[in-house]
């Protein structure tokens, strides 16, 4: 495979990541929501496996089969048990309206590209040019946690984060060293048992998974 | 070979195990007390003896601990300058532990004193470290010891707001000033040794260095802000009044004796054996700021009503008596004249000496006065001669000693400190010599208005009849309280009859803080007669004026005494009113009222006269309120602005706690944009 070719895959996947990342944002039903996470995941993991390929890293294939069996299949799973386990049927409800929030992401990827114009300059990395979207994914990761009052999408917005984050480190260095990337995907892991715990106590303790309602737990004046 | 170090460091071991084992007998509070008091008295005496060796012998010795941090161990000194506070809280915190024996037992049944007993050990402990320490490190960590042990001590009684209000302003107090030593030590090892290792923190280290003059002006003022924080120099000083009241006697005699001289001990290390050169204004600061103290601690302390309050603001009097000494030390050191310089440091230390123990002295009969009566306010008592005839002896010599009055030690100390005083015209500067004998006259005023003071707490508490409304069961105190005021008197007496013994024991200190002795002139009219200069100038013969007062007092006796009949207790002649009653005698607020009038724009007063009318008429009054406030003007001028402020600041800032997730995600959120925009 030539490498031009490669690149433009890259591109394509990295464009279906971001566009994974915005539907994530703007998306009201949290069900839809677990599933673009799970596309989200299965782009980063074929994304990973052909920059494993080009670059000869065979590391990065553990990675991929890491991303595939933890971010596409494990965590929705585990998401998805919760939402039944909890009953929560409600749509998603955000704090700014939906445009306002598409504008706000734009300009977070227009500010990305400009942060990486640097990089890319100086990089050879046929990758170098998926910097940018890795940073926006994760910047609209932490958008989409301001964003929402679920805290079941905070958690996704969270995990979307990680997804950018991982994200960057393949297209930034060809990733992480092996023992690393086994450590965030074993931390992950443990984040979304922890999580799942946690969501239980709260929904018992406020009767709802709504984060507005820890706002009482603010000290008085 | 024992040596005093050791004896000290065993001194501080045996209290730091009674601070850590005490704990076990809180079970038997009984016997938990006389223990713990026991053993304290035990390793007082131990930390008395190695510091009267080390001032005698005028030895040094250094110890390395291998405790301490990391590649930073404890370095210990004792040199006859830490000797000689050494001796001073080893003695007082011996007398202390004897009286507590029996004052801490009046706490039993009421309330666990458990807390109360360990504070105590780690306090004495914390002080004996302070003036042991030889590198900032260890210095800083006794003495955050010792504050924090007093602040514990403070709220021993913590059902009190007032307490829990005084500790806490204590707590801020010494903070501020601790964090303001820690920066004048950080200045001085920077520059002793660079700012890249910590090799500057031990104080040999800082004796070795050359300090360029502004960088010392600079630790020197933040050294002299810590101290005079805990030293309770006016405009400082507003948490002594506060702290000093409330905490348990035996701990205010404690603190007001002997933690107020450990800041004078770390003014006079940091100035005379660590910069050991400076400008004369120093000197000139600190004796102004001294005089400023005295003669404000005294004026206020005139207008208090509460007899711990009182004590407390004459501490703040006392200890500008010895900054005025140590002033002018610095002043004299300065222009070298040593032999000056001497005599005036000797009186400064002489009189940290006597003030540890007169006013402890004090506060131990402040102490035995409300253990009895269980009453602060002097106003509601009277009469209590006849109940306490040992206290009241005793507390008469407290307060003799603090008027500065012969044949006792605070004549000797402010006698020394006029001299001083006196021969200030040898200096070169002529503003300072037109200046200073105003200063010598303010230290007399300073004199004058104290003795008044303490006629007031005298007269008001022992003489006259009882004024309180309740009438409670008073009894005199119990042996081990009245023998601790018996020795701490004796010690006052002592002091004042034989200050040439005395002067040529502590002599080294001033031989090796400002290169003279005073021995030699002063004891040149024998061990009888103290002549600080020469003896055609002055001189003043303690034993002498004992045996005078003696004397006269003896021929009186006897002339009144030889014919029994002459003497008649009768009534009081009422003018023919024939109602007195015991409210209607001369109190606190009648005797100080003068002053009041006279020094009135120092204070904040607030008084009213409020009259009851009887219904018939009204030239009848049925009732008249007086009511009178006195207020520090300090706490309005200074406190309330920094205190009003930090609070408007906590309240903008506690606008950050939302309490929602959101709004500190977008808190990081907006913080990494900035970064990533700045740092692109």
């Amino acid at each position: 495979m030539n490498l031009q070719t490669v690149a433009h895959i890259n591109s394509f996947l990295a464009a279906f990541v971001l566009l994974t990342a915005f539907g994530m944002l703007v998306q009201k039903r949290i069900y839809s929501l677990i599933h673009l996470f799970a596309w989200q995941g299965l782009f980063l993991s074929i994304s990973t496996a052909i920059v494993g390929y080009v670059a000869g890293r065979h590391h990065l294939y553990i990675s991929s089969i890491l991303t595939l069996s933890l971010k596409v299949i494990l965590l929705p799973y585990i998401l998805h048990v919760l939402i039944v386990r909890l009953k929560i049927r409600k749509e998603v409800e955000t704090i700014i309206n939906i445009p306002m929030t598409m504008l706000i992401g734009i300009a977070l990827v227009i500010f990305s590209y400009h942060l990486t114009a640097p990089v890319r300059e100086l990089s050879t990395l046929i990758t170098r040019s998926t910097l940018a979207v890795a940073l926006a994914t994760v910047m609209i990761g932490l958008l989409m946690m301001i964003t929402r009052r679920h805290a079941v999408t905070q958690i996704i917005g969270f995990l979307a984060m990680e997804n950018g984050l991982f994200f960057a480190a393949t297209s930034a260095t060809y990733g992480m060293p092996l023992v690393v990337e086994l450590g965030v995907a074993l931390d992950i892991l443990i984040a979304a048992f922890i999580f799942g715990i946690f969501f239980f106590h709260i929904h018992t303790t406020f009767d709802s998974l709504d984060v507005e309602q820890m706002a009482r737990l603010k000290e008085g004046d | 070979m024992i040596t005093p170090i050791d004896i000290a460091s065993a001194s501080i071991v045996l209290l730091l195990i009674t601070f850590l084992t005490a704990g076990l007998l809180r079970r038997n509070q009984a016997l938990l007390i006389k223990v713990s008091f026991s053993l304290s008295a035990f390793a007082s005496l131990a930390a008395l003896s190695a510091g009267i060796w080390t001032v005698g012998s005028g030895i040094t010795e250094r110890v390395t601990l291998i405790i301490g941090l990391p590649d930073l161990p404890f370095h210990l000194r004792l040199d006859p300058l830490a000797g000689y506070f050494l001796t001073v809280v080893g003695l007082l915190s011996f007398f202390v532990s004897i009286y507590s024996t029996g004052y801490v037992k009046g706490f039993l049944g009421r309330r666990s004193v458990t807390r109360l007993v360990v504070f105590y050990c780690l306090f004495i402990a914390g002080m004996f470290m302070v003036v042991l320490a030889d590198d900032a490190l260890f210095f800083l960590i006794s003495w955050e010891a010792m504050a924090a042990a007093s602040y514990f001590l403070v709220m021993f009684e913590d059902e009190n707001a007032e307490n829990r209000r005084a500790a806490f302003l204590y707590m801020v107090v010494a903070h501020v000033g601790a964090v303001a030593i820690l920066l004048s030590f950080g200045v001085m090892a920077g520059l002793a040794a660079g700012f890249e290792n910590f090799n500057g923190f031990t104080f040999d280290a800082m004796r070795q260095a050359q300090f360029p003059t502004g960088w010392a002006t600079v630790a020197f003022l933040l050294a002299f802000f810590g101290f005079a924080a805990k030293a309770g120099v006016v405009p400082l000083h507003v948490w002594l009044p506060e702290a000093h009241p409330v905490a348990p006697s035996n701990v205010s005699a404690l603190m007001s004796g002997v933690m107020l001289k450990t800041a004078i001990y770390g003014i006079v290390r940091v100035t005379f054996d660590l910069l050991k050169v400076f400008p004369w204004w120093w000197g000139a600061f600190v004796l102004i700021l001294g005089i400023v103290s005295a003669v404000m601690g005294v004026l206020y302390a005139l207008m208090q009503h509460d007899l711990k309050r009182l004590l407390a603001y004459h501490s703040v009097e006392n200890i500008g008596i010895i900054l005025i000494g140590i002033g002018l030390a610095m002043i004299f050191k300065s222009f070298n004249l040593p032999m000056l310089a001497a005599l005036a440091l000797i009186a400064g230390l002489y009189h940290t000496m006597n003030h540890a123990m007169f006013k402890g002295l004090l506060f131990m009969g402040a102490g035995s006065v409300l253990h009895a009566t269980r009453e602060r306010n002097m106003e509601e008592m009277g009469g209590l001669i006849h109940r306490m005839p040992w206290t009241a002896a005793l507390f008469l010599v407290g307060c003799i000693s603090i008027s500065a009055l012969p044949p006792f030690n605070g004549f000797v100390s402010e006698w020394l400190t006029f001299q001083a005083f006196l021969l200030s015209p040898s200096l070169p500067i002529p503003m300072m010599r037109l200046l200073m004998p105003m200063g010598a006259a303010l230290l007399a005023l300073t004199g004058a208005l104290a003795a008044a003071c303490f006629v007031k707490a005298f007269g008001v508490t022992f003489l006259g009849h009882w004024r309180g409304h309740h009438n409670p069961h008073i009894h005199e105190t119990d042996w081990s309280m009245r023998s601790a005021m018996l020795m701490a008197a004796l010690t006052c007496l002592l002091l004042g009859i034989l200050p040439t013994l005395y002067i040529e024991w502590m002599d080294i200190l001033s031989e090796q803080l400002v290169g003279a002795k005073l021995a030699a002139s002063a004891a040149v009219g024998g061990w009888m007669w103290l002549t600080p200069v020469a003896p055609e100038r002055a001189s003043y013969s303690g034993i002498v004026v004992f045996v005078g007062i003696i004397a006269v007092y003896g021929i009186v006796y006897f002339i009144l005494h030889v014919n029994p009949g002459k003497i008649h207790r009768g009534p009081i002649w009422d003018c023919g009113f024939e109602k007195l009653t015991s409210r209607m005698q001369y109190n606190a607020t009648s005797f100080s009222m003068p002053i009041r009038r006279i020094f009135g724009f120092l204070f904040k007063i607030k008084e009213e006269v409020s009259l009851v009318p009887q219904s018939a008429h009204p030239a009848f009054p049925k009732k008249l309120h007086y009511e009178l406030k006195v207020r520090d003007r300090f706490w309005k001028w200074i406190y309330k602005p920094v205190a009003d402020a930090s609070f408007w600041c906590s309240r903008k800032v506690g606008r950050l706690q939302q309490g929602r997730i959101q709004a500190y995600l977008i808190y990081s959120f907006v913080t990494i944009i900035i970064l990533l925009f700045f740092t692109r």
